[in-house]
């Protein structure tokens, strides 16, 4: 009889643990925000609040296509010079008397059709994710310069520019598409049957394809959906800033949203994590932005600080963790 | 290899672990143990899974502290318990079930690995290895220290474990089924290096499930059963039947389940393989399985019938070869393919290729059929998911609290259960078992047994793949023999010659061809 109690607690230990996984970093986001209110008295208004969002709300969107790609053990480093190469394509569409909305569109699709080369690279031919994406990294990233021709394009009558800068509701626009982004996220992964295989690919890919998975499918779809994701994301820049810029447009976004899916508890390895715990992730990161700003530290700082906080955020976690999985 | 063991045996124990208790929480994992081992003694530690043979070794090796009464003496010595680095230097050595070594390092680093040799903090790589050679030529291995382990076997790297052992001068070493992937050959090495620490006065502590392996080795069998200490049997004493009743509390008087009727020639064939090859290790591999028939694949370890078995479920690429399933060809090029055939496949290795071991026992046994269980095509059926893991759970006895619950919480025998469940949810036709009860315990062990002969009466055709030779004569109806990937022979039970392991023993060494 005791085996089988063992093997309770060791059933009930995991429940704590998911549970705790679950929550995750949202205890340091809470900390985070109650610290930077104390220290500046300007934090926790709706105006800021609402700016922090409109921050977040980029990076979100990437990185929600990122937890897919990282869930079955990949990785995207594309997404930047995917969002630049869509937003250029965005703002010179929109130019086109008319027709300036179909900008949205096309500029999805271009983030789609990227998603889709990089998946296909890493599903068919089965060349390494970091090797395929940091090529596409640079690749695209010279694909959104010559679509500009090397210079700025502007559009100040941006047909969406609500998109950047509207609110419905109050709610600002970019907000309530981060949020939505989420949401259609969670349907995905836990509501439907490719949503499960993404997790089983992630968690054992040999072990799908012998379950009958189409492996190569879910590979296509996870990269082809950070693509049109990073072209979500290029929408959304264009419209806050009525202007593109394919050489520093995005530089560095994959590294925002690999932090912030790695600080949702989400595994390097595959298999395991929630999109909830990417969005809190996002959310610390523009809370420390944001804060570090009102506090009035200095740029060089900032830097120093958000990185630091990353790693020890994650620190925290992989060690209360342990702590908790000892038997 | 029992004559110095007797000479020892009037001498005080090496090691004696006195009244172990070990509590997680409410629940007791240890409850009084007590352990004693002599020197130069091979001591077999038995139980099903989950009895407290892991936890007690992890009490010696210091990687749990026992509750506060028992103690732990090494030469009459206390050892401070739940340190494993003062468990180390009394002398006590852990080879675990998956081995720990770095792959892409040599045999010496490895050895001493965590406490190379060094000069001025630089390491030397010659005195490493020459440090490593005296010990390697005392186990008589044939690789020399400065191999990359990666090119080495299983059973060379186990080895290259217990190397490890004797270079921390260890008196008492704990192998955890040490032979579970290893080959007849290695085997054989593996248990003539136990002989020789024996000689040399270290004791080992053997915890395995194959009773053979008991008889051959041990001089002593200590017996845990649900956190206890049941008993210890001398050698003289040993018997299967005493040792499986101490495991599991009762008698068991039919251990293999054989209810179903093995099927005569007029029932219909259900599988057929024909000249099946990969040009590599595998060729021209030609059989049938009927209805409610169960056909036993036996060889040795590398005769190519875990490779013949991925071929016919499509997971490896074929040269050559057809196949048909009730009369039907099935032009199988993917898993896919072949369980839209009817064709279901246990893999061998539970944990690598099977389990996804980070989700649920529901998702697990239901990741299969969810595409065809789901609403509109694409949004997954929750209701439909939990009756069929329900019912599973049931029909196969699986234990557990909930299907709800990881499945890596689950012992080996109940998660066998769970990939057992997933591929009959697909409802095969044909069903291929790759050593479904490697590292399963007694009780499930029987279970499965009866699972396979439940299967066979409902007409589904069964090919088991199993090295185990008593399992292999226990519940086949024909045994199909493998030797260096041909069908080297096929033995069928009739009731004036029962399958004997003597001739699969035969036809799987070809012995009887090298004598004439």
């Amino acid at each position: 009889m005791t085996a089988v109690e063992t093997e309770q607690t060791r059933q009930e230990k995991l429940k704590l643990r998911a549970t705790l996984t679950a929550l995750g970093m949202l205890p340091v986001l809470v900390v985070l925000a109650i610290g930077f209110e104390l220290l500046s008295g300007r934090f926790m208004t709706i105006n800021n609040l609402s700016i922090v969002m409109q921050q977040a709300s980029i990076n979100i969107v990437l990185a929600a296509g990122m937890t897919f790609v990282i869930l079955t053990g990949g990785i995207d480093l594309s997404v930047g010079s995917i969002l630049a190469a869509s937003a250029m394509i965005a703002v010179i569409i929109s130019l086109v008397p008319d027709y300036g909305m179909l900008g949205i569109p096309a500029a999805i699709a271009v983030g789609l059709a990227f998603g889709i080369a990089n998946g296909s690279l890493i599903a068919f031919l089965k060349l390494p994710p970091f090797i395929v994406t940091l090529g596409s990294l640079t690749a695209v990233r010279g694909v959104a310069r010559l679509l500009g021709g090397d210079t700025t394009v502007f559009n100040p009558d941006l047909p969406f520019e609500f998109i950047g800068n509207g609110t419905l509701f109050g709610v600002p626009w970019l907000a309530i598409i981060a949020l939505a982004t989420v949401a259609m996220s969670w349907f995905i992964l836990r509501r439907t049957v490719l949503g499960t295989w993404i997790y089983a690919v992630g968690g054992n890919a040999e072990a799908a394809r012998l379950t009958g998975i189409k492996v190569p499918l879910v590979l296509l779809f996870v990269y082809g959906m950070s693509g049109l994701l990073s072209g979500l994301g290029g929408v959304m820049s264009a419209a806050r800033l009525y202007a593109a810029n394919g050489l520093q447009l995005g530089q560095a976004y994959e590294l925002d949203a690999i932090a912030a899916v790695i600080l949702g508890g989400t595994s390097f390895v595959g298999g395991v994590g929630s999109i909830w715990g990417t969005l809190i992730g996002a959310l610390i990161i523009a809370v420390l932005s944001n804060g570090l700003i009102l506090v009035g530290v200095s740029d060089i700082w900032q830097y120093i600080i958000k990185g630091l906080v990353i790693i020890a955020a994650v620190a925290l976690d992989r060690y209360r963790l342990k702590g908790l999985s000892r038997t | 290899m029992t004559a110095p063991a007797r000479h020892q045996a009037e001498a005080a124990p090496l090691l004696e672990m006195r009244n172990i208790n070990k509590t997680f929480g409410a629940i007791r994992a240890l409850s009084g143990v007590s352990l004693s081992v002599r020197a130069g003694e091979v001591h077999a530690l038995m139980g099903e899974n989950g009895a407290g043979k892991s936890t007690l070794m992890k009490v010696l090796s210091g990687a749990y502290r026992a509750d506060p009464g028992g103690e732990i003496l090494i030469d009459g010595q206390p050892v401070q318990t739940g340190n494993p680095i003062k468990a180390k230097a009394s002398g006590i050595a852990v080879i675990y079930q998956e081995l720990s070594l770095a792959p892409n390092l040599t045999v010496a680093q490895n050895m001493f690995l965590g406490a190379e040799p060094s000069r001025f903090g630089l390491v030397d790589r010659r005195a490493n290895e020459g440090k490593a050679k005296p010990i390697l030529d005392r186990l008589g291995v044939s690789f020399s220290a400065s191999t990359p382990v990666n090119q080495l076997s299983l059973g060379e790297r186990q080895m290259v474990e217990i190397a490890r052992a004797l270079t921390t001068n260890a008196r008492i070493i704990v192998m955890d089924e040490p032979t579970t992937s290893l080959t007849t050959r290695e085997t054989d090495r593996l248990f003539e290096v136990i002989a020789s620490l024996k000689a040399h006065g270290i004791a080992v502590i053997y915890i395995s499930h194959r009773m053979e392996e008991v008889y051959q080795l041990t001089d002593r069998v200590s017996v845990l059963r649900d956190s206890a200490y049941v008993g210890a049997l001398d050698r003289s004493e040993l018997s299967a039947s005493r040792l499986v009743s101490m495991m599991v509390g009762r008698d068991l008087s039919s251990f293999y389940k054989k209810e179903h009727r093995p099927p005569s020639g007029e029932r219909k064939v259900v599988l057929s393989v024909r000249d099946m090859g990969d040009g590599f290790r595998v060729h021209d591999c030609s059989f049938d399985i009927r209805a409610g028939e169960v056909v036993a694949m036996a060889g040795l370890v590398g005769a190519g019938r875990t490779e013949l078995a991925r071929l016919i479920f499509g997971a490896d690429h074929r040269r050559s070869g057809t196949i048909s399933v009730d009369g039907r060809d099935c032009d199988i090029r993917n898993p896919r393919d072949a369980m839209a055939a009817g064709i279901a496949y246990l893999t061998e290795d539970r944990k690598g290729l099977g389990l996804f071991l980070d989700m649920s026992i529901s998702e697990n046994i239901n990741i299969g059929v969810i595409g065809q269980d789901a609403q509109a095509g694409s949004f997954l059926d929750f209701k439909a998911a939990r009756r069929r893991a329900d019912r599973a759970v049931a029909s196969l006895a699986i234990r557990t609290k909930g299907t709800s619950i990881n499945v890596g919480a689950l012992s080996g025998g109940n998660q066998q259960k769970v990939l057992l469940a997933r591929l009959l949810e697909t409802r095969p036709r044909v069903v291929i078992l790759d050593e479904p009860t490697r590292g399963v315990d007694v009780g499930a062990k029987s279970e499965i047994y009866r699972i396979i002969d439940d299967l066979a009466q409902n007409g589904i055709a069964i090919l088991v793949i199993s090295s185990d030779l008593p399992e292999v004569v226990g519940i086949a109806d024909r045994v199909l023999v493998m030797r260096e990937g041909r069908i080297a022979g096929e033995i069928t039970a009739s009731a004036a010659s029962p399958i004997t392991q003597e001739a699969i023993m035969v036809l799987s060494t070809g012995a009887s061809e090298d004598h004439g």
